[in-house]
C-alpha cells in the first residue's frame, strides 16, 4: 500500500513520500474494521468530539473579547453578550456545550457499563476514558468561575474549601490553590490561563491517546463478542465492516440529530430551566452574600449530593473521592466471564438498575436543599452506587450468565 | 426474544422521572392552595411579551420617568435601546436622554453612590440583569406589593423582599396600601391589602404600568433575545433539512449492511 | 472503497443514487459550514463600543485663531484641526513646484478636500496627524521662514522622525522620505463653529 502510494503522481505524491497521510487515512478509516452492530449508543464517542471542537472553537473566540480580572470579568462577558456581533450566540454556544458535552460523556460511559466495554483488551482505554472524565470535570469547574458571578465565586469558595479536609496540609493547600486568603482575583486569573491552555492541551492529548487505544483492540459491540478474530476467505471480518463509509455515514447522520437539538436549545432555551445558566450568576460575585440555594451544576450534583449526605466534612470530601475514582478501578472489579449486559443474569442487572437509579437519583437531589427526606434519600442513593462497585466481585462472579453467541446479533 | 436494550429505556426513563417533574414544576410557578380570600401573591405572574412593542417603549418610558432617578441600567445604550424599541431620534434626545449625556453613552443614574448609601442604608442596584437574577415574576410582584409599614426608615414595607431599603416610589400611581396579615399557627401570614389613598392610576392602569416595567426590563436583561429567536427557526429548520438528507445517505449506504 | 459489489440482498448498488444523495448532503453541510462561519468571522468586526467610542467627534472651533491647532482623536486617529491666515492660504499656490504631489492624486482626502487647500474652509484645515512614512506626529512650524526650517520655509509641518516636511495644507514636500499628503479624514460643519469630525455631512460651506 504504501508503496502505491509512494508512486503517485503530482503534489499528493509528493507530499506522501515525506508524510504518511494517505496509508495513515486508509489504515484508520478504509482498513479499521467496526462490527456492524452498533446501536443508539454508539454515536456518543463521536458526539464527544464534536462537541469538544464546538467548546474550543466557541471558546477560542469568546477568549478574544473576554477581559480577566475581578473588576472586569463579568462587564466583559455582558459585553460579549450585548455589544460584540454575535458575541451572544458564542456564549451561549459554549454554555449550552459545556453541559452537552456532560450529557454525551455520561451517555458514553453508560455503553462502556452495559456493553463491559471497560474489560480486557480494553483496560486502558478505559482509564485513558476516566482521565479525560476528570479532565473535564476540572475544565468545567474553572470555566464556570470565569464569569465571576455569585454563584462562580461561590462554587470556587466552596470547591476549594474541599482540598481543606486534607489531613495536616489542607489549610495551606487551600490557600495555594487560592492565591490569596479568600477567592480573588488571583484564583480568577490562574483559572483562566488553566482552563483556556493547560487543561484543552491536556484534554486533546488524552483524546488522542484515546483513540489510539480504540484502534489497537478494536472497538467493543453490544453483545460484547470478540467477533473480529472470525475472518472471511478474503481475511476480512465476517462481522466487520469498514469504517468508512458506513460509520462515517452513520455518525454524520448522528450529529445531525445532535445538533438540531442543541441549536434548539440555544436559540430557545439557552438557560434550560436554570439548569445551564444559573439566575444567581447573573449577580457579580459578592462575598457577602452566599446564594440561595446554592448548588453546583447538574454534572455535578450527584457528587455534590453524596458530599453532603455524608455528615462529616473529612470524611465527606474522601466518600466523594472515592466515588468519583471507583469508576478507574471496574475492569478488575467486575469478574463476570461476559461483557454485554445482554447476556448478564438478573442479579447483575438488578445492581444495575439500581445503580442507574442511584445515579440519576442523586443527580436530582443534589439540586434540592439539604433538609427533610432529600437527606435520607441521597444516604440511600450513596449506598446503592457504592454497593454497585464494592459487591462487584462477589456479584458478578456468581451472576448466572447466558450463553453469548458466536456471531453478532442485530436488536432491532 | 429479549431486548434488554427496552429495560434499560425503562430505568432510564425512571430516573428522569423526577426531572421530568421538577421541570413541569419550574414552568407553572408555585400554585399552593390559598385559603378562602386570601391573595395569592406568589402566583401572580408578569406575562410580558418582548413582541409588544408598544409596551416596551411604555415600559422605557416609565424606567426613564420613575426610576432612572435612583437605578442605572448601566450596560444598555440609549442608542441600542432606541434602535430596538424603535424610538425615533427625536424623542430619544428630548424624553430620555438627560442633558449632558450623549445617546451613545450607556444609560447612568444621576444619584451618586455614596449619597444614597447614607439616605437608604444601601446603593440602589443596576437594574440591566435584575429579570435574568430573580426573575420577571418576582420584578412584577415586587412592585406591586409594597405595603405601609410605619415603624421602618422609609415608611414601607414589601411582600417579596421584606425589608427592602426602597421607599415605595410608585405609590403616587398604584395607591398607598396596608396589608392585613392572619395568624396561622405561630406565623403570621399575608391574607390581603387594604387600600388607604388611592393613586392616579386605576387597579387596570397601574397592572399596565407595572407589566409594561418588567417588559422593558426583561429586553434589557437580554437584548438580543428576539432576534435569537427569530434566527433559531431558519437553523433548527436547516439541520432538520440536513440530517434528513443524511438519513437518506445513511439508509442507502447501509443497504449493504443490512 | 469497500469491495461489496452488491448489498446484502444481491441487488445491485445503485452508485448514481449514492453520488446523489452524497453531493447533496455534502453541499448542504457545506451551506451550513459557511452559514455557521459568519458569526464567528462577524464577531471580529469593530463591536458595538468600538463604533460608539469612533463615533464623530464634535468640535467647537469658535475660539480657534490662525496659527493655532487643535488636537483630537478620532477611531483611534490623532486628527489636527488648524487655523489658518489667509494671507498664508493664498500663497499655498506657490509652494507647487517644491510638491511631490501639488495636486493631491495619490492621497487620500474626501472628494471636498481634494483642492488647492485641501480643506473645506479656507480658514480651517483638519487633517489626520500621522506622517504617512511610518506613522510619527508631525510638529506644527507654521511661520514661514523658520531660522531651523530656512528662510524658504513656507509654514507647514515637520516630522521629527525622519524629516518629513508639509505645508500648510499637508502637502509633502520633495526630498521628504514621506511618499503622499497627509490624509483628510471625513468631516463637516454642523454650523458655523461646530466642525464635525468624521461625518462627512451636507456639503455646508463656511467663508471661503
Amino acid at each position: 500500500m504504501a508503496n502505491e502510494v509512494a508512486q503517485k503522481p503530482g503534489l499528493w505524491g509528493w507530499i506522501n513520500r515525506r508524510l504518511p497521510v494517505e496509508t495513515f487515512m486508509s489504515s484508520q478509516l478504509l482498513e479499521y474494521y467496526a462490527q456492524k452492530n452498533f446501536n443508539f449508543w454508539y454515536f456518543f464517542g463521536s458526539l464527544a468530539l464534536l462537541v469538544l471542537v464546538i467548546q474550543l472553537l466557541s471558546g477560542i473566540f469568546l477568549a478574544m473579547f473576554y477581559k480577566v480580572g475581578a473588576a472586569s470579568s463579568f462587564d466583559s462577558v455582558e459585553f460579549i453578550m450585548r455589544e460584540v456581533n454575535y458575541g451572544w450566540l458564542l456564549r451561549y454556544l459554549h454554555s449550552t456545550g459545556a453541559s452537552a458535552f456532560f450529557l454525551v460523556i455520561y451517555l458514553h460511559m453508560y455503553r462502556g457499563l452495559m456493553y463491559g466495554s471497560y474489560k480486557a483488551p480494553r483496560e486502558l482505554l478505559w482509564l485513558f476514558g476516566m482521565m479525560i472524565y476528570l479532565s473535564l470535570m476540572a475544565e468545567a469547574f474553572m470555566g464556570y468561575v470565569l464569569p465571576w458571578g455569585n454563584m462562580s465565586f461561590w462554587a470556587a469558595t466552596v470547591i476549594i474549601n474541599l482540598f481543606g479536609a486534607v489531613p495536616v496540609v489542607g489549610p495551606t493547600l487551600v490557600e495555594w490553590i487560592r492565591g490569596d486568603y479568600g477567592v480573588a482575583d488571583a484564583t480568577l486569573n490562574r483559572f483562566f490561563s488553566l482552563h483556556v491552555a493547560a487543561l484543552p492541551m491536556v484534554l486533546l492529548v488524552l483524546v488522542g491517546l484515546h483513540v489510539v487505544a480504540l484502534h489497537e483492540t478494536g472497538s467493543n459491540n453490544p453483545d460484547g463478542i470478540e467477533s473480529k478474530q472470525k475472518k472471511s476467505a478474503q481475511g476480512l471480518p465476517l462481522d466487520g465492516i469498514p469504517f468508512h463509509p458506513y460509520y462515517t455515514v452513520k455518525d454524520i447522520f448522528g450529529a445531525g440529530v445532535f445538533l438540531t437539538l442543541f441549536a434548539a436549545v440555544v436559540f430557545f432555551v439557552p438557560t434550560f430551566a436554570d439548569l445551564f445558566l444559573e439566575k444567581a450568576n447573573f449577580e457579580p460575585a459578592d462575598p457577602l452574600s452566599t446564594p440561595d440555594p446554592i448548588s453546583p451544576s447538574w454534572y455535578f450534583t450527584p457528587y455534590y449530593a453524596i458530599l453532603r449526605s455524608v455528615p462529616n466534612k473529612g470524611l465527606g470530601a474522601v466518600i466523594v473521592l472515592v466515588a468519583v475514582l471507583a469508576f478507574f478501578f471496574l475492569p478488575w472489579l467486575d469478574r463476570s466471564p461476559v461483557r454485554s449486559i445482554r447476556y448478564r443474569g438478573w442479579i447483575f442487572r438488578t445492581f444495575f438498575a439500581l445503580f442507574t437509579l442511584s445515579f440519576l437519583g442523586l443527580m436530582y437531589l443534589g439540586l434540592q436543599p439539604a433538609e427533610g427526606i432529600y437527606v435520607t434519600l441521597s444516604r440511600v442513593g450513596c449506598v446503592l452506587y457504592f454497593a454497585f462497585f464494592i459487591l462487584m466481585p462477589f456479584y458478578s462472579r456468581i451472576d448466572p450468565v447466558k450463553p453469548v453467541p458466536d456471531r453478532v446479533t442485530f436488536h432491532a | 426474544m429479549r431486548k434488554p436494550a427496552s429495560s434499560t429505556t425503562w430505568i432510564l426513563l425512571l430516573g428522569l422521572a423526577p426531572w421530568a417533574a421538577m421541570a413541569a414544576d419550574s414552568t407553572t410557578g408555585q400554585a399552593a392552595a390559598a385559603p378562602h380570600g386570601r391573595v395569592d401573591w406568589e402566583s401572580w405572574h408578569a406575562h410580558n411579551s418582548l413582541k409588544d412593542l408598544a409596551s416596551l417603549q411604555r415600559g422605557a418610558r416609565n424606567f426613564m420617568n420613575y426610576c432612572n432617578g435612583c437605578h442605572a441600567l448601566k450596560y444598555e445604550r440609549y442608542q441600542r435601546m432606541a434602535n430596538d424599541l424603535h424610538i425615533p431620534a427625536a424623542a430619544l434626545e428630548k424624553d430620555l436622554v438627560p442633558p449632558g449625556s450623549h445617546p451613545l453613552d450607556y444609560i447612568t443614574t444621576a444619584m451618586p453612590a455614596a449619597d444614597a448609601f447614607n439616605w437608604f442604608g444601601k446603593v440602589p442596584p443596576d437594574l440591566s440583569l435584575i429579570t435574568r437574577s430573580k426573575g420577571s415574576d418576582y420584578v412584577y410582584r415586587f412592585l406591586k406589593a409594597f405595603y405601609v409599614e410605619p415603624s421602618t426608615v422609609t415608611g414601607s414595607n414589601n411582600l417579596a423582599y421584606p425589608s427592602t431599603a426602597m421607599p415605595a416610589v410608585l405609590s403616587e400611581l398604584g395607591g398607598v396600601n396596608e396589608a392585613v396579615f392572619r395568624q396561622v399557627k405561630d406565623a403570621k401570614e399575608f391574607d390581603h391589602f387594604v387600600n388607604l389613598v388611592r393613586g392616579s392610576m386605576t387597579d387596570a392602569q397601574f397592572d399596565d404600568f407595572v407589566r409594561d416595567t418588567v417588559n422593558f426590563l426583561d429586553y434589557v436583561g437580554e437584548p438580543a433575545q428576539l432576534e435569537r429567536q427569530t434566527m433559531g427557526i431558519w437553523v433548527v429548520l436547516f439541520l432538520v433539512l440536513l440530517t434528513w438528507l443524511a438519513w437518506l445517505l445513511k439508509k442507502e449506504y447501509w443497504k449493504d449492511v443490512h | 472503497m469497500t469491495d461489496i459489489g452488491a448489498d446484502a440482498y444481491g441487488t445491485a448498488i445503485d452508485q448514481s443514487r449514492r453520488k446523489f444523495l452524497t453531493l447533496a448532503t455534502s453541499a448542504t453541510a457545506a451551506v451550513g459550514v459557511v452559514f455557521a462561519a459568519v458569526p464567528f468571522i462577524e464577531s471580529w468586526q469593530p463591536s458595538e463600543r468600538a463604533r460608539a467610542l469612533g463615533a464623530p467627534v464634535v468640535l467647537d472651533i469658535s475660539k480657534l485663531e490662525a496659527g493655532q491647532m487643535i488636537t483630537v482623536i478620532w477611531r483611534e486617529q490623532v486628527i489636527y484641526v488648524v487655523g489658518r491666515a489667509q494671507g498664508l492660504v493664498d500663497k499655498l499656490a506657490k509652494n507647487d513646484g517644491e510638491l511631490k504631489d501639488a495636486k493631491s492624486e495619490q492621497s487620500i482626502q474626501p472628494p471636498y478636500a481634494h483642492n488647492e487647500m485641501r480643506s473645506r474652509r479656507a480658514d480651517v484645515l483638519v487633517l489626520i496627524g500621522i506622517c504617512t512614512h511610518l506613522g510619527c506626529l508631525p510638529r506644527q512650524f507654521f511661520a514661514p521662514g523658520d531660522p531651523v526650517l530656512g528662510a524658504s520655509w513656507p509654514g507647514g509641518f515637520l516630522c521629527p522622525c525622519h524629516g518629513s516636511r508639509f505645508d500648510l495644507a499637508g502637502r509633502v514636500l520633495i526630498g521628504s522620505p514621506a511618499p503622499t499628503n497627509l490624509s483628510i479624514p471625513p468631516y463637516s460643519y454642523k454650523d458655523q463653529h461646530t466642525l464635525v469630525i468624521g461625518l462627512d455631512g451636507p456639503q455646508a460651506q463656511g467663508a471661503a
